[in-house]
């Protein structure tokens, strides 16, 4: 299993690590189980323009750099904008990864959707119409997705 | 920048001194042993004189128990299945080993459970450590084969072979040991350890690849693995690689030759590493720390995950290798830190060394600080160390 330079480039310097103290949105998805945990912290300002993005993970290289590569994909988009990123989009802008890795960038999508779905909540408004169903990931007994 | 391999339980490097012993073997004596004429009959000497140096070197009676294979994996392969096949005509069809075999093993006894082999896989507890007792409590009048290995090939725990062989000789059954990790790094003499079979392999103990061996006692026949030819006693056909089994030789003599030296110096800078990467909060050495192999290290930091700690310490020059699912290529973590009891997310942050006689004082003090660093590291950026400190707080 190889990594593309890209991949190796946002592992090892990672893009937009860290945590938003007054984050208008966080989404958590994964579990530790697994091995792999995606935390996404997003800032809105009025206009609906995702102003900054921070994420933490625990989990492998590709946990690391597709997380990465998710935030600096939505950061400075709209909110509506961003609920179209596709894992593939993720996949795409790192040259690839490995098949046994394509989970990770599913991940890092549904993390994204999980911080805007926390944004929409905040504000008061059904998210599930919207970003649709957030999946809840801290079961014990759940099956690890490849 | 420093470069050290502290992966030597996956390969080692080729001594100088075996790949000159094996060069002419490649270059003019490249006869087919099975041949009359004289580069012929040298390469059939040169084959017999290794087959008698390593039968002396792990205590055989006879060189004719030492049969040339491929590796460890054919070894285990045609060990369990051998035997397995051989005495299922004589109603006996279970077999015993243990739950943190090589796959090699397990895999074989799964695919022998297809053939209709009821397998008991023997518990290692906490420490990564067989007990005898249960060996016996497990041996049943079926029982084909035991089969335990020597060291474990992850966290380096060395098992009670001589007292396991005592035990399957009391009973009158067939015990087999994976020592590809063992040899070379612990006393291995197969007569006064009561082991019936044997499996070797070169590659780890800085000889060549692709050239082990599996020593069978006298008396006991397993099924042919290999048929098309009288090499190895018509059970194994198949022109032999003789510079290999040239090169597994003197790489074998070597390594015993200086095994004292090797192990005391070894293992003394693997614990002062030990010592260092214990003073990291929330880390635990996996496995027994006495009964392991000298150059073996495997631990665990809670918080983090094995590949991104691997890659990491990979770009600052170290070569290491880890138990986490993502390095293990399936959706769980290693299932010898299972079998040892850790829970998934805490082997998922496994590490694991294993150093060789060229490891130093700086190199070791190089490491505790790129590991200490790396796992700070990722423990910033890691939602799940975060949540390990909170609960932390709360209690």
């Amino acid at each position: 299993m190889a990594y593309s330079e890209k991949v190796m480039d946002y592992f090892s310097n990672p893009r937009n690590v860290g945590e938003i103290k007054d984050a208008d949105g966080i989404g958590e998805v994964g579990n530790s189980r697994c091995g792999d945990i995606m935390k996404m912290y997003i800032k809105v300002d009025d206009s609906g323009v995702i102003t900054d993005c921070k994420f933490k993970t625990f989990g492998c290289g590709a946990a690391i750099a597709t997380s990465s590569m998710a935030t600096t994909l939505i950061k400075g988009k709209t909110v509506d904008e961003a609920l179209k990123l596709t894992n593939k989009a993720v996949m795409e802008a790192l040259d690839g990864l490995p098949p046994v890795k394509v989970h990770c960038s599913v991940l890092a999508e549904e993390a994204i959707k999980a911080a805007l779905s926390d944004y929409y909540t905040r504000k008061g408004i059904d998210p599930e119409p919207i970003v649709g169903k957030i999946e809840s990931h801290d079961h014990e007994d759940l099956a690890c997705d490849l | 920048m420093r470069n050290i391999y502290a992966d030597n339980a996956a390969t080692t490097a080729l001594y100088k001194e075996v790949l000159d012993k094996m060069m002419p073997y490649l270059t003019t004596v490249y006869g087919n042993p099975s041949s009359l004429y004289r580069i012929g009959g040298e390469a059939k000497e040169a084959v017999e004189t290794a087959r008698e140096r390593i039968a002396s070197l792990i205590g055989a009676k006879s060189p004719s128990e030492v049969y040339f294979t491929s590796g460890g994996s054919e070894s285990d392969n045609w060990a369990i299945k051998g035997a397995a096949r051989a005495l299922k005509k004589k109603g006996k069809t279970h077999i015993i080993t243990t739950k943190f075999e090589h796959h090699a093993v397990l895999h074989t006894c799964h695919a022998l459970k297809k053939e209709g082999f009821e397998i008991t896989y023997l518990d290692v507890y906490e420490n990564g450590i067989v007990r005898p007792e249960d060996v016996e409590r497990a041996i049943r009048e079926d029982t084909a084969i035991v089969s335990v290995m020597y060291a474990n090939n992850e966290i380096g725990t060395v098992q009670p072979i001589k007292e396991i062989g005592e035990i399957c000789r009391r009973h009158k059954v067939l015990f087999h040991t994976d020592a590809v990790q063992a040899m070379g790094n612990v006393p291995i003499n197969v007569e006064e350890q009561n082991i019936d079979m044997l499996s070797m392999t070169a590659h780890k103990l800085h000889g060549p690849k692709g050239i082990g061996a599996l020593y069978i006692r006298k008396g006991f026949r397993p099924q042919i693995l290999i048929d098309g030819g009288a090499q190895e006693r018509g059970m194994r056909a198949g022109t032999e690689n003789v510079a290999g089994i040239v090169g597994f030789a003197e790489a074998l003599r070597i390594a015993i030759d200086t095994m004292d030296e090797r192990r005391e110096r070894v293992s003394a800078l693997r614990d002062r590493l030990i010592d260092k990467l214990l003073l990291i909060e929330r880390s635990r050495l996996n496995g027994d720390r006495e009964q392991r192999l000298p150059g073996n290290l495997n631990m665990c930091f809670e918080g983090i995950e094995g590949e991104s700690l691997l890659l990491r310490l990979d770009m600052n020059g170290i070569c290491a290798s880890s138990g986490s699912a993502c390095t293990s290529g399936s959706l769980d973590p290693s299932h010898v830190l299972l079998a040892i009891g850790l829970p998934h997310e805490i082997a998922h942050g496994s590490l694991r060394l294993s150093f060789s006689d060229d490891i130093t004082e700086e190199d070791i003090d190089y490491i505790a600080e790129k590991v200490d660093e790396t796992v700070k590291y990722l423990r910033a950026m890691s939602p799940l160390w975060e949540a390990i400190k909170e609960k932390e707080r709360r209690a």
